[in-house]
């Protein structure tokens, strides 16, 4: 006997309610803090903030927690929340050349004004799994010494000097938003890196890898790259000058690529750029060589067909809510599309079949096969 | 404190007033030559209940708004700079026009949309006296058969539709009632 | 959900969907950008129809949702319980009731009114765009009306399969100027595009919002010789008889019997309530 599925309502809550328990896992263990999440997975944090483009290291570790993990379902959660948020005004520019930096290391110059600073990185400890962590052991205070004071000038800056560097000429003009106007193509670079440093760690990873390994190939230099605080500043018309409304910690890299010249530039550096929240050194290095290669056309280069060239391709598969939801969504019922399919292709067999038999009833000269 | 003209005549409450006007204008845009009641604003003169209800409903920092011939004066500049935040522009940059028809000016000087893009055409809002469903023969999409409504230009408005996929659209206002004329609609002058 | 506005979107939000809605139904057929927001529920979910609907709706609504015909599969309880919610609007399964009827893959089989809109939720907007994935090129084909593609793929299904071996989101022509995706809905519900209700089509992922007004020419797309067929199982409803409704294929048991079924589940309600029968209507009597 056939009973339709009903109870569509209370399956979901009692899904719902499940989710929430394994969420929690067993009960005699102590439950994660928000607070715990923000300093102890700063990192899984600031990706969520990255990808989920708002600042807010709390609200990140409870998306966190409530996604049991999941980055991009808390990228989503950060995602879904931000649009929901009144927009009082836009900011000035950061100023990154006024960075308090934490790191700065450059691997075109064996040393600058400002030094190298390793600062709090993993790049030269040995992948080694401690053991003492899992018995909870305490941590020594790291050595500490006096903060440089002054600004830490940009690399960038002398090589621009010898005139051997492509000039970025500043500009006022307000960029694009495509969190509120669709995207089009051909796009603009702002726009283009707005979509990439909200972009999936792993698809601009990728993307950035796949140039290294000759799809555009572009010779990239990390000229610099920095990680720091940085002071927001607003105009308050009311007041006719900026205040300081917070402070940000960014990743900023600048790549130097090596660059014959063209028909319409002369052989000198190009460069590529990455800028995100927080302390995320593999993405805002994946950053900076994907935009330099989608910088073909403005400087004269090849299209060579590569995919991180093409900047409809990586643009329009660079975010992970938009890819995720799209993919999960073929989950859903489709018994519908189904049954179409279904019908159409027993059809097209049953029209096969007969097509066959009527041949076959044709008395045949060569006999039986 | 006392009232301030541009600071009154606005939604009581925007969501519920905007979401029934919105129904209304969305209405006679599918069904051209339809006449429905749209209300909710009280704007200052000489802007229509009508007109001034599209204006709060559709426009915003996002939208450019011209105000041609009598109906751009302060105090309808100041009631919609309050209201919705929408820029003021001139014809040519428009995304939507208010005004009497003769007022206007020529349909030659209003964005059409490109071939790639046809939507990025202005809306004209246009001021009747009154709205008459007779005078000149509609068809087209939204229209069962045909349907009469009264045009202030057949040949200009003809040479719009002409235009298609490419061309303005036109809401006509007159007290709290609207009718709409999308690009689309065929126009021929009742025999 | 109290602290949110009026169906969820903030008013610049809805005004930006109305705008496109209004230019939407001016050029029937075209796929207008829109700027879409990121909703409380996953891309390809019905981002776009829910954002569309909330732009719609007004108090004295009364909304149905159906996913597959019908309104108890998990996404359109889901949203429509979003929309009781956030907009306080009226539910209904019964599409005579609903005044708004936001759809997933389906058009109901009971005529819809001039007093009704139907919203739907479209996954891929561009009916080229597995012909040709790139957006600056099928752009480029809408604008010039360059549709000479599509009629190849077509034309090819026929050579190589005898038929046109597309069974959903078959593309229609709409007025005469637009080759148009009507959303996954199976081609058996392609005739039904042409009617008396308003269509709305919204795209939110791919950022695109479409509508038909009523009573607008819209044609599935064929040839002379190969003519448009809308096609369903050869079967009545197993449950209230019906011949002429859209059929879900059921496996009832280990033997992989099958029965048929109603996809619209308002539609055959309404017919078992008014006495009609199916082969299996006694049984199901539990």
């Amino acid at each position: 006997m056939y009973v339709a599925v009903k109870g569509g309502e209370k399956a979901i809550e009692n899904a719902h309610a499940w989710l929430a328990e394994e969420r929690r896992g067993a009960t005699d263990i102590a439950e994660l803090s928000i607070a715990q999440i923000r300093e102890q997975l700063s990192l899984a944090v600031n990706r969520v903030m990255a990808e989920g483009s708002l600042y807010d290291p709390d609200l990140a570790a409870l998306a966190i927690k409530q996604a049991r993990g999941d980055l991009i379902e808390a990228v989503f959660l950060i995602r879904a929340y931000r649009t929901t948020l009144p927009r009082f005004g836009y900011s000035n520019p950061i100023a990154t050349g006024e960075m308090a930096c934490d790191r700065r290391i450059s691997a075109t110059f064996k040393d600058a004004p400002g030094g190298q600073v390793l600062g709090p990185t993993f790049d030269c400890t040995h992948r080694l799994l401690d053991f003492k962590l899992a018995a909870e052991g305490e941590v020594l205070a790291a050595p500490t010494a006096h903060p440089r004071t002054g600004a830490t000038p940009h690399i960038t800056e002398f090589l621009k000097g010898e005139d051997i560097i492509q000039d970025e000429p500043a500009s006022d003009a307000t960029p694009g938003d495509l969190t509120r106007e669709p995207m089009e193509f051909p796009s603009t670079r702002p726009l283009r890196l707005q979509s990439l440093t909200r972009g999936d760690e792993g698809f601009v990873l990728g993307m950035a890898y796949s140039t290294q390994r000759g799809y555009a190939r572009n010779h990239a230099f990390v000229g610099e790259l920095r990680i720091g605080k940085v002071v927001v500043e607003m105009d308050i018309p009311e007041l006719g000058f900026a205040i300081d409304i917070g402070e940000i910690e960014v990743t900023e890299c600048e790549t130097v690529n090596q660059f014959k010249g063209s028909k319409t530039e002369p052989p000198q550096f190009t460069r590529g750029y990455g800028l995100v929240f927080g302390q995320s050194e593999r993405k805002s290095i994946a950053m900076a060589l994907v935009d330099r290669a989608l910088r073909w056309e403005e400087l004269g280069e090849d299209n060579l067909g590569a995919p991180a060239q093409d900047e409809e391709f990586v643009l329009s598969h660079a975010d992970n809510v938009q890819a995720t939801g799209f993919l999960e969504h073929i989950k859903l019922p489709h018994y519908v599309d189904f049954q179409s399919e279904l019908e159409l292709v027993r059809k097209l067999r049953r029209e096969a079949e007969e097509r066959n038999a009527s041949q076959e009833a044709e008395p045949s000269e060569r006999g039986p096969l | 404190m006392t009232e301030q003209p541009q600071y009154s005549g606005g939604f009581q409450n925007a969501p519920i007033q905007a979401a029934r006007a919105f129904r209304a204008a969305m209405t006679v845009m599918a069904r051209p030559g339809e006449i429905r009641e749209l209300n909710g604003s009280r704007p200052p003169d000489p802007l229509s209940i009508a007109a001034g209800t599209l204006l709060l409903t559709l426009c915003d920092p996002e939208t450019k708004v011209h105000l041609a011939g009598a109906v751009n004066t302060d105090a309808a500049r100041e009631w919609l700079t309050f209201h919705t935040g929408a820029p003021l522009a001139q014809a040519a940059d428009a995304d939507f026009a208010v005004g009497r028809w003769a007022e206007l000016g020529s349909l030659g000087t209003y964005r059409i949309g490109t071939a790639e893009y046809p939507d990025r055409s202005a809306t004209l809002i246009v001021e009747c006296d009154e709205l008459q469903q007779a005078g000149a023969e509609l068809s087209g999409p939204g229209i069962k058969g045909t349907a009469q409504l009264f045009l202030p230009d057949v040949p200009a408005l003809q040479a719009n539709a002409a235009l298609y996929p490419l061309g303005c659209d036109f809401f006509f206002t007159s007290g709290d009632r609207v009718a709409a004329l999308p690009r689309s609609t065929r126009i021929s002058m009742e025999t | 959900m109290n602290e949110y506005n009026f169906a969820y979107l903030d008013e610049q939000t809805k005004r930006m969907i109305r705008r496109a809605i209004l230019k939407g139904l001016a050029v029937p057929g075209y796929q207008v950008p829109f700027a879409s927001r990121e909703m409380p529920m996953p891309y390809g979910w019905g981002t776009g129809g829910v954002q569309v609907s909330a732009a719609t709706l007004t108090p004295k609504d009364t909304l149905k949702v159906i996913d597959q015909g019908a309104d108890d599969t998990t996404n359109a309880v889901s949203i429509r319980k979003f929309f009781e919610n956030t907009a306080g609007v009226e539910t209904t399964e019964e599409t005579e009731k609903a005044t708004v009827i936001q759809t997933r893959h389906r058009i109901p089989e009971a005529k819809l009114r001039e007093d009704q809109i139907i919203v739907y939720q479209v996954p891929i907007p561009e009916p080229l765009r597995f012909l040709e994935p790139r957006e600056t090129e099928t752009r480029k084909m809408h604008s010039l009306e360059e549709y000479g593609l599509m009629h190849v793929k077509l034309y090819e299904d026929i050579s190589q399969h005898g038929a046109i071996s597309t069974a959903y989101a078959y593309p229609v022509y709409v007025s005469d100027r637009y080759v148009m995706d009507p959303s996954p809905i199976p081609k058996f519900d392609n005739p039904k595009l042409e009617m008396d209700a308003i269509q709305l089509f919204g795209a939110g992922r791919e950022q695109r919002i479409y509508a038909i007004p009523p009573h607008t020419k819209v044609v599935s797309l064929d040839f002379e010789d190969y003519p448009f067929e809308a096609t369903k199982a050869e079967h009545c409803c197993d449950l209230c008889g019906a011949e002429d409704s859209y059929l879900d294929e059921v496996i009832m048991d280990d033997a992989g019997n099958r029965m048929f079924v109603c996809s619209d589940t308002d539609y055959c309600r309404s017919r078992r309530e008014a006495g009609h029968m199916g082969r299996l209507a006694g049984e199901n009597a539990a």
